[in-house]
């Protein structure tokens, strides 16, 4: 079996989707004749026609609106933003609109806003950014951040079919660097649940997106020095998976938080939170947080790389924390 | 309000810029070309450059002959593919170069790449990503001028995709309620990355857009230099005077991909040829010859000169140092 990439994966759940339910569109800038500017829609003009692959002005409010339009008619639009970074200028039809139709009247709308956010490419403060806890903040949304090639599969699909909105953040550092095997069957991978990366014993590292690999990394460099890492994988941020955080803390009575999103305001927080209200007597150490500083994502390389987590950051917190 | 259509072949207005001015004109076109040449097709295949690389070949003549009469004292808010704003306000070949080398010496001190860069002092305004930001934003500039009682003006730069934005929609009716000194200049390259103008708007100009804000809204040749010198003269004057905001769009073409990562395999060939041949320095060149005002060895002069500038300031800038890690700390108040 071929190895499909994390990229690709995502497009194939697209298409796939697309074959198998009408009602499945895609809109956004460039996403027909160039494909996307990542190629995720690669293709999908030529199969599909220019009704369902439309390539819009510039004009991120205009595309969600239009989307949730059309959605709120029974379409199933699945919206791209070019980065993510520009999913700001959409904020207010998503945060606003979309996230409050059914609360208020009843009425679902099930669209998918996706784009590539997060960093290690050198793309600066504008095309590097991780906008996740903007929509997390928001009751109404559902919030995905797949790491795998399976995950960015079989989320998709999920979000394609699920009857709300769903912001889905694929990463870009992640598009051609991973990959595996699919199998064939048509798979979803549900919303809400979390993945055990690693079993370990003594200490559960809770993250999501690329950081995955950098906490499976520091993993193998601990297990040298006979420290046992569990990593969780969260995958949805919204729902998150309350039990399987949860259960891991339980497990290894020991936790580190890890995300490549700016500290303040971030995930960690939030979990942080959760733990020590619901499992602080389990705890046999302080909740660690490993994470952005809290500054825009710097472009020169030097900077960048101070920027984002790294697993020598993990490998120090993990040993401080194991000799606590 | 009607906008004029304005179809020219020969560069020629009525009353030309004294022949400094024109000479001027002619270096920072020819700057700007070469320097963006350097970027795109050697630092950046060299990988000297990281990240994304955009230029404006091809469109030089707008930011050049709109920004080369404004003061001091004016405001320019340029886009992607405004080069030679950078260098007409003063910015050094030195600190555009280790810009985009991410070096420490760079615009932003390595905080950001490319052509999002500003210095207050030199009266230009850094770019952020997110296209037609800056359209309100140099409509605030132009509202503390006027409040303020100054003559100044601010120029605000975007492409044609950019009009297709809610913020510049805002940012333009909002100039024109106000009647605050501002020229708003389109780059009309026809592209927007894959996207031809015909699938960005039902309207055949951008020029047309102004008529519904109630500002005057103006077409030249944007590869007329000329032209482009005599429609933001008027402009800018009329801004100074108190007369308020004008919109002139500069009919041009993009002569490269949208980055230097894209073939553009989308666009016709045909439309290259089209558009070389109008190309806008090469037309200029002739336009002086012609006038007098320079032979070919004064233009080969100019050309060993703009090189040997640039040659100094990449082996500065190469040897420039990186910020250092923490340096990603500063400048944020927590
Ligand atoms: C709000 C926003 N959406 C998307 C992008 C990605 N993007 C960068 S340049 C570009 C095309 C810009 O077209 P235009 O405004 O016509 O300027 P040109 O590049 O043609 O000079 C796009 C879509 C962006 N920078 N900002």
């Amino acid at each position: 079996m071929p190895l499909t990439t994390y990229v690709e994966a995502i497009r194939q759940g697209i298409w796939e989707e697309m074959e198998k339910d009408e009602r499945v569109f895609v809109l956004g800038e460039d996403v027909g004749i160039y494909g996307g500017a990542f190629k995720v829609t690669a293709g999908m003009l030529e199969r599909f026609g220019e009704w369902r692959v439309i390539d819009t002005p510039i004009s991120e409010s205009g595309i969600v609106g239009t989307a949730i339009g059309a959605a709120l008619m029974g379409m199933r639009p699945v919206a791209e933003m070019q980065f993510a970074d520009f999913i700001s200028c959409a904020f207010d039809q998503i945060t606003n609109f979309a996230a409050k139709c059914r609360y208020r009247w009843g009425a679902g709308v099930p669209i998918v806003v996706r784009g590539p956010s997060g960093g290690g490419v050198h793309g600066g403060p504008f095309h590097s950014q991780n906008p996740e806890m903007y929509f997390v903040h928001t009751p109404g949304l559902k919030v995905v951040c797949p790491a795998t090639a399976y995950d960015a599969k079989g989320l998709i699909k999920a979000a394609i079919r699920d009857p709300d909105p769903v912001i889905y953040f694929e990463h870009k550092f992640l598009y051609r660097r991973v990959k595996e095997e699919l199998p064939s069957d048509d798979f979803v991978v549900p919303i809400g649940k979390a993945a055990i990366r690693r079993n370990g014993t003594d200490i559960t590292v809770i993250t999501y997106g690329a950081m995955i690999y950098i906490a499976l990394e520091a993993a193998k460099e601990l297990e040298k020095e006979g420290i046992d890492l569990h990593v969780l994988d969260l995958r949805s941020l919204l729902p998150f998976d309350n039990e399987a955080v949860l259960e891991s803390v339980k497990k290894t009575n020991k936790v580190i938080l890890l995300h490549e999103d700016t500290q303040i305001g971030g995930f960690a927080g939030e979990l942080a939170a959760v733990i020590s209200e619901q499992a602080f007597e389990y705890l046999d150490g302080p909740i660690r947080r490993i994470t952005a500083p809290n500054t825009p994502v710097p472009y020169s390389p030097p900077l960048e790389e101070f920027f984002l987590p790294k697993v020598s950051d993990v490998v120090r917190v993990a040993r401080e924390l194991y000799a606590y | 309000m009607k906008s004029n259509t304005l179809t020219r072949d020969a560069a020629s207005p009525v009353i030309l810029p004294p022949e400094k001015t024109l000479l001027d004109m002619l270096y920072y076109m020819k700057l700007t070309r070469e320097l963006e040449f350097r970027i795109e097709r050697k630092l950046y295949r060299q990988g000297k450059i990281v990240g994304g690389v955009y230029v404006g070949r091809g469109q030089e003549a707008i930011a050049v002959g709109s920004c080369v009469d404004l003061r001091r004292d004016d405001v320019v808010c340029p886009s992607h593919r405004d080069m030679g704003a950078y260098l007409i306000r003063g910015m050094s070949l030195r600190t555009i170069l280790a810009q985009y080398m991410a070096r420490k010496t760079g615009a932003t001190r390595g905080k950001d790449g490319n052509m999002h860069m500003g210095d207050l002092s030199k009266g230009l305004i850094a770019f952020v990503s997110m296209l037609g930001d800056n359209v309100p934003v140099a409509t605030g500039i132009a509202l503390s001028f006027k409040t303020r009682g100054q003559d100044r003006v601010t120029l605000c730069f975007f492409g044609d995709g950019a009009t297709s934005r809610g913020d510049w929609h805002e940012g333009i009716n909002m100039a024109s309620v106000f009647k605050v000194p501002v020229v708003f200049i389109c780059n009309n390259n026809q592209y927007a990355y894959s996207t031809p103008l015909e699938r960005q708007m039902a309207v055949e100009n951008i020029a047309d857009r102004a008529e519904a804000y109630g500002l005057p809204g103006e077409i030249v040749d944007g590869n007329d230099i000329l032209a482009v010198w005599d429609a933001a003269t008027r402009a800018i004057q009329r801004a100074r005077a108190g007369g308020g905001p004008t919109l002139i769009e500069c009919k041009t073409f993009r002569m490269t991909g949208h980055s230097a990562h894209d073939d553009a395999g989308y666009v016709p060939p045909e439309l290259f040829e089209f558009w070389e041949e109008r190309d806008p320095i090469s037309r200029f060149e002739r336009f002086l010859m012609d006038r007098g005002f320079i032979d070919k060895s004064g233009i080969d002069e100019l050309q060993r000169r703009i090189n040997h500038e640039i040659d100094e300031a990449i082996q500065i800038a190469e040897k420039d140092p990186f910020p250092e890690p923490e340096d990603c700390l500063k400048d944020v108040y927590y």
